[in-house]
């Protein structure tokens, strides 16, 4: 197993065990759910929405090449200043060719997950800079030295009181239990980064070709005063976040509200379309686009999975899914967590290395149910597992299942391996639950039903 | 030459009456471990007039080498699988994730291959036994009796791909003197095949979790359509020293 796999599994079993860290996830998701379902209802037809979603999404993805071009032209026309980074480290590269120019010193960020997956905040800090996250879970992550845990709900896994003590060591502000209060606290820090920041830096949400515009959709209004206080701003998103047209955003941004956090439309949605016109009162004076490939092309190219670039990082599968809220968003070890990190993480990252994830998976589909967007999730995991069994098998699984096709398919050995089964279960009691139990995985923590002493088959030849 | 005349006059039995030939498919976990619930099924298919036959040959539908990413391996399984169920007029199978196996994953399975016409017939003649008894029969009261309070437990297959949900609910709102009390969420029992063997940590905590679930309920036992996710459940609870009881549909059916 590789060290990426073998880690994988330490932490799932630490986490499994962890009932304090259970109890808070399927609280914490189990709300969110009741008031999911309750704006989700007010869709009129919400299976049609996901499939007019699932539609649009297929439109700009299967013509990226003409729709990144039409967005890229509106963009320039108003005077961005538009790059193209095939991998992470020509994205930093180009952040920080920006910050070197500007020369400047300080840099305040919004919520983007692009930013987590080219790991700018280590890059700019080895750099000499400095790096403020000012969405609130994030900023709060980003104190404790942690990646966020969830692509919309960074610091799902703390509780205020974590976060109070948190504050007070790094912040030394006074101890509050009180939500409002801490809010507060972290909000005097950041006014005060706003102010002094040289670039502001987000992500995007949407990239509407038709206007060149890029969406940010967000509760707490950092976004908008990380993109208008600096005098430069720059956005970082992957190319697949285009729409087609500006009217698409009347279906995605309720869509993204609803299954992302429940609320019928997020506080504050907005539209960036270039730096500061002539005559506009405020904006940054200079706009740069980064747009990030890190192969997504290569999910691209692949047209059984290419429907996994319909993804709008809404969360929804990760929050249904079981082996998310029972292992955590840390232990998978990726950017994107939960099913749709492990279908494209091995994409992103290599087949062999992170094939794992998608074997870590018990194919419920409750993820392909909840996608708005319907990506088919629980079979791409089937995928990514043929995927990595035909490129490199395991000898010992292909002798299983070469044996396993062998016994099913000659009713005369199955009846011999069946018997034989029988046999020596009667010795199972002797080696049950230790590791000499060749069923140990199971029986360590469950019971194992006997081969019955008349089989179905038995019954059936005998009335017969 | 023959004549026209000379050839036999062949009426299809259902035409007559009814009566179909079901082929049951009796997946390997409840052949060895449950064969009770075959044994159930074939009464309640009999008592209500269909021929039940069930071809000793098949063993296995080859979804866990499906499952691990060994296509060229649950292929020569399936293969033989479609062959031995071409001539079936219609197929019962006694669990929905060997149902799925059969009605979604073989079409896939043999996509472009010189099987994938078979595999789409079969999938077309395929059903999932709650399935089969509500969508195909339309039956729904089986004039059984079953005096407790029980809670249903949707096999994610039978529930997500076949999208089987009312029909085992339909069938039990007909059972004399049972009380459903559904849990507060559908939700996975952590089985998923190989997954528990793979992942056994994350597989028993998803159980742990569906239990308690199923416990919240008051319920005396937990009924399912699906023997594997009931085998997972069963094997925790036992290990709880828990009193609750894990019972099939079908089982559940055929009282009276």
């Amino acid at each position: 197993m590789n060290p990426v796999a073998r880690e994988f599994k330490a932490n799932a079993r630490r986490l499994t065990a962890d009932l304090r860290h259970r109890d808070l996830i399927q609280t914490a998701l189990g709300k969110y759910e009741a008031v999911r379902d309750k704006t989700k209802a007010a869709f009129q037809d919400w299976q049609a929405a996901r499939q007019a979603a699932a539609e649009i999404k297929w439109e700009a993805v299967n013509h990226l090449d003409r729709y990144l071009d039409e967005f890229v032209r509106n963009l320039e026309a108003r005077g961005t200043k538009v790059h193209w980074a095939s991998t992470g480290r020509q994205a930093r590269e180009i952040i920080l060719g920006i910050i070197r120019e500007k020369k400047a010193r300080s840099i305040i960020k919004s919520k983007a997950m692009t930013s987590e997956e080219i790991h700018l905040n280590e890059a700019l800090e080895e750099a000499g800079f400095e790096v403020v996250e000012s969405d609130l879970g994030e900023f709060i992550v980003q104190l404790r030295k942690e990646a966020p845990y969830h692509i919309v709900f960074p610091a799902m896994h703390l509780s205020r009181g974590d976060i109070n003590e948190l504050f007070t060591r790094e912040l030394g502000s006074a101890p509050t239990q009180n939500p409002e209060d801490l809010t507060m606290i972290a909000r005097g820090v950041l006014r005060q980064k706003y102010l002094a920041a040289d670039i502001g830096f987000t992500g995007a949400n949407f990239a509407v070709a038709e206007t060149g515009m890029i969406s940010i959709t967000e509760n707490e209004g950092n976004a908008r005063l990380t993109a208008a206080l600096p005098k430069v701003m720059v956005t970082l998103l992957g190319i697949e976040k285009i729409l087609p047209r500006l009217e698409d955003l009347a279906l995605f941004l309720p869509m993204l509200a609803t299954i992302g956090t429940g609320q019928a439309l997020t506080c504050y949605n907005s539209l960036y379309g270039g730096p500061r016109q002539p005559g506009e009162p405020d904006g940054p004076e200079e706009y740069h686009v980064v747009l990030l490939d890190n192969r997504r092309t290569e999910l691209l190219a692949d047209a059984e999975q290419r429907d996994a670039l319909h993804c709008i990082r809404c969360g929804g599968c990760l929050n249904v899914c079981p082996i998310f809220r029972n292992v955590g968003g840390h232990t998978y070890g990726t950017t994107y967590s939960g099913p749709i990190g492990s279908v494209i993480t091995p994409h992103l990252r290599g087949l062999q290395e992170w094939k794992h994830l998608s074997y870590a998976s018990s194919l419920c589909g409750a993820c392909t149910e909840v996608c708005p967007v319907k990506i088919n999730l629980h079979h791409h995991l089937l995928h990514n597992r043929r995927n990595a069994s035909r490129q490199k098998p395991s000898l010992a699984e292909k002798l299983t299942f070469k044996s396993f096709a062998f016994i099913v398919n000659r009713p005369g050995v199955y009846r011999v391996v069946k018997r034989a089964g029988r046999l020596l279960q009667k010795l199972h009691p002797l080696v049950k639950g230790t590791r000499l139990d060749p069923a140990y995985s199971w029986t360590r923590t469950r019971e194992l039903p006997p081969i019955a002493r008349q089989t179905f088959k038995e019954y059936w030849r005998n009335r017969r | 030459m023959k004549s026209e005349h000379s050839a036999p006059i062949i009426l299809p039995q259902c035409v007559l009456c009814n009566r179909m030939k079901v082929t049951l498919f009796i997946p390997c976990f409840v052949d060895l471990m449950y064969p009770q619930v075959g044994i159930s099924m074939v009464k309640i298919l009999e008592r209500l007039g269909h021929k039940v036959e069930c071809p000793e040959e098949i063993a296995c539908c080859g979804q866990p080498a499906y499952n691990s990413g060994y296509w060229d391996e649950a292929r020569e399984v399936a293969v033989k699988v479609l062959e031995r169920l071409k001539e079936a007029e219609v197929v019962v199978i006694a669990s929905g994730s060997c149902g799925a196996m059969l009605r979604v994953f073989y079409p896939e399975l043999f996509a472009g291959t010189v099987h994938a016409g078979t595999a789409k017939t079969l999938a077309g003649k395929s059903y999932e036994f709650s399935d089969f008894l509500v969508s195909k029969l339309a039956v729904t009261d089986l004039g059984a009796r079953f005096p407790a309070k029980v809670t249903f437990h949707d096999g994610c297959h039978g529930l997500r791909e076949l999208g089987n949900y009312e029909q085992p609910r339909r069938l039990l709102a007909h059972v004399r003197e049972l009380e459903l009390v559904e849990m507060k969420e559908k939700v996975c029992c952590g089985f998923g095949g190989t997954f528990a063997a793979k992942f056994p940590m994350i597989s028993t905590a998803m159980g742990e979790v569906r239990c308690a679930q199923a416990h919240d309920t008051g319920a005396e036992y937990i009924v399912s359509n699906d023997s594997s996710c009931l085998m997972h459940i069963q094997g925790l609870l036992d290990r709880q020293g828990s009193r609750v009881k894990t019972i099939h549909l079908a089982e559940v059916l055929a009282q009276s």
